[in-house]
């Protein structure tokens, strides 16, 4: 049925269409074993180069520890209940400051890139606020809420914040006049038209920038535990230098990034979700 | 649904000004419920801003725009506007874009049954389930008509409805509108710089222009109104209506040659 009205359509009409297609398709075509295969193939050689040059002894081992000693690193702080407390405090720290954060930056985007009065009010204060280096909230943040939870979790909101609303005002005074002056013309005006015309307009702009937030969070949680901060993966990093557990370091090392790349690939899931209903 | 009787539309000197740009000035016309009036001018004769006016999508400075009596303040459930291009939001299907203009309060069931009734009258029943990027620029336009007229208005604005279609497509249109306007009568009130659509289609043929004489941030007046003789449809090669056509094309082309007319 769809193909037979494409093959209908006028030639504008299709032409766009196939253009809409092709940028869909962005990952390689065959089976998926293949795809996890290939991209397999870097990390599986990043650990056989590592493996071969702790045997050779090219590097000693208080410089580089061999692979198994970072999966017993990783047994052993199981063994004694600080792995998944670790990991389980700094996921809770990122989700609840990356899910803060985000809605406030759609909140205050939507504001700013809708209305002129408040953008005037407020887009000056926020640029500026965003031109303080992140870090530097730290001590104050320390100071006014206390080294604990809230103090980190407001760091990584405030981490999160940054990238949404920036991308998504932007995004939404850049939506098809034509289209908003249409709503306007069928009797929608404020959030309704929001809802009918702007936010669909600006998804692709809000997932991208939901990714820049979620790694900004990850970013933000290991400086906030890096500073302070009594449990966490963070707060491993800086004790296992202290102590010299160069094992622990690598193991925390790759655990950040497999954890960012999970909460990554969770929110692609929402992306895919969210471009087939509101994609062109 | 009972479709909403055509209304009538009267204009009272009506003017509007841009900055130190006069658009449109003492602009006075009365349009009959169901009466279809066609508005033609030069480029930048302001004629979608008066379509603009009567959508209820811009006001006037000066002067009044009356619908059945009760003067228009902003956008008007009474009124629905549909653009020269189609502006359907790409992440709608075509059924829901249709929705889009159904009134606020319409229960969902009857809402449904309103938008599958218009998409049949403007024949894309087939075409529903279908985003706009799937569908040609005519279906488009179809959709857009079916938009507007989901809100059962008493008088329907189209802003070049089909200026940015081919030649042929054009043509069925034309017609579609008259049969849309005989199966759900409203006041049409419609720009268009196509001279043979405006003697096709419209009842009366209002010529938009500034004045002879006068600077072109004059601002536009009525220059003439010419009743196009005869029923629809219409036959395309009438003698009458070569002749008018000729009369129009000369209002035209006088405008055009202005000299003033370089912005």
């Amino acid at each position: 049925m769809a193909d037979q009205f494409i093959a209908a359509t006028g030639t504008a009409g299709s032409a766009y269409s196939g253009l809409a297609v092709s940028a869909r398709r962005k990952t390689l075509p065959g089976p998926l074993w293949l795809r996890v295969l290939l991209g397999a193939i870097i990390p599986l050689a990043v650990l056989g180069i590592w493996q071969l040059i702790v045997s050779l002894g090219l590097i000693p081992s208080y410089r580089l520890p061999s692979p198994a000693s970072v999966v017993l690193a990783g047994v052993d702080l199981a063994n004694r209940g600080l792995l998944f407390s670790s990991i389980a405090i700094s996921v809770q720290r990122v989700l609840i400051g990356f899910v803060a954060g985000s809605l406030v930056g759609l909140v205050a985007a939507s504001a700013v890139g809708l209305s002129r009065v408040v953008s005037s009010l407020l887009a000056p204060t926020l640029g500026a606020l965003r031109a303080v280096p992140s870090l530097a909230w730290v001590p104050l943040l320390g100071l006014y809420l206390g080294i604990n939870e809230d103090s980190k979790v407001a760091l990584i909101a405030i981490g999160a914040f940054f990238p949404v609303y920036t991308t998504v005002s932007a995004a939404l005074r850049h939506v098809d006049p034509q289209l908003v002056e249409a709503g306007r013309a069928y009797g929608y005006t404020g959030t309704r038209l929001l809802g009918l015309v702007q936010l669909p307009a600006v998804v692709p702009s809000v997932i991208s920038s939901l990714r820049l937030a979620l790694a900004q969070s990850w970013l933000f949680l290991v400086a906030a535990e890096l500073l302070a901060s009594a449990l966490g993966l963070g707060h491993l990093l800086v004790d296992s230098q202290n102590n010299g557990r160069i094992d622990r370091l690598f193991l925390v090392i790759i655990l950040l990034g497999v954890f960012g790349k999970v909460t990554d690939a969770l929110v692609g899931l929402l992306e895919r979700y969210l471009l087939r209903r509101w994609g062109s | 649904m009972p479709t909403v009787p055509a209304l009538p539309v009267v204009l009272a000197g009506v003017g509007r000004t841009f900055g130190d740009r006069r658009v449109l000035r003492d602009i006075d016309l009365e349009i009959a419920a169901g009466e279809i009036v066609a508005i033609i001018g030069a480029s930048g004769s302001g004629k979608s801003t008066l379509l603009r006016q009567v959508g209820g999508l811009d006001q006037p400075d000066s002067g009044t725009v009356t619908i059945d009596g009760t003067p228009l303040n902003g956008v008007d459930q009474r009124t629905a506007i549909a653009f020269q291009e189609p502006r359907l939001l790409p992440w709608r299907s075509v059924a829901r874009n249709v929705e889009v203009g159904l009134p606020r309060s319409t229960p969902r069931a009857e809402g449904r049954a309103r938008v599958d009734e218009l998409l049949r009258l403007v024949q894309l029943e087939d075409a529903k389930s279908l985003r706009p990027r799937q569908i040609s620029g005519g279906m488009a336009q179809r959709a857009s008509l079916a938009r507007a007229l989901a809100r059962g208005p008493g008088v329907l604005v189209l802003d070049e409805p089909f200026g940015a279609l081919d030649a042929l497509t054009r043509l069925t249109m034309q017609d579609l509108l008259l049969e849309i306007h005989s199966a759900e009568p409203a006041t049409i009130l419609l720009v268009t710089h196509d001279v043979d659509e405006a003697l096709y289609l419209a009842d009366r043929v209002i010529l938009l222009g500034t004045e002879p004489g006068y600077p072109a941030n004059s601002g536009a007046v009525i220059r003439s109104v010419i009743t196009v003789p005869g029923k629809r449809p219409r036959d395309r090669g009438s003698a009458s209506l070569a002749q008018l056509r000729a009369e129009l094309l000369d209002g035209l082309g006088v405008s055009t040659h202005h000299p003033a007319h370089t912005f």
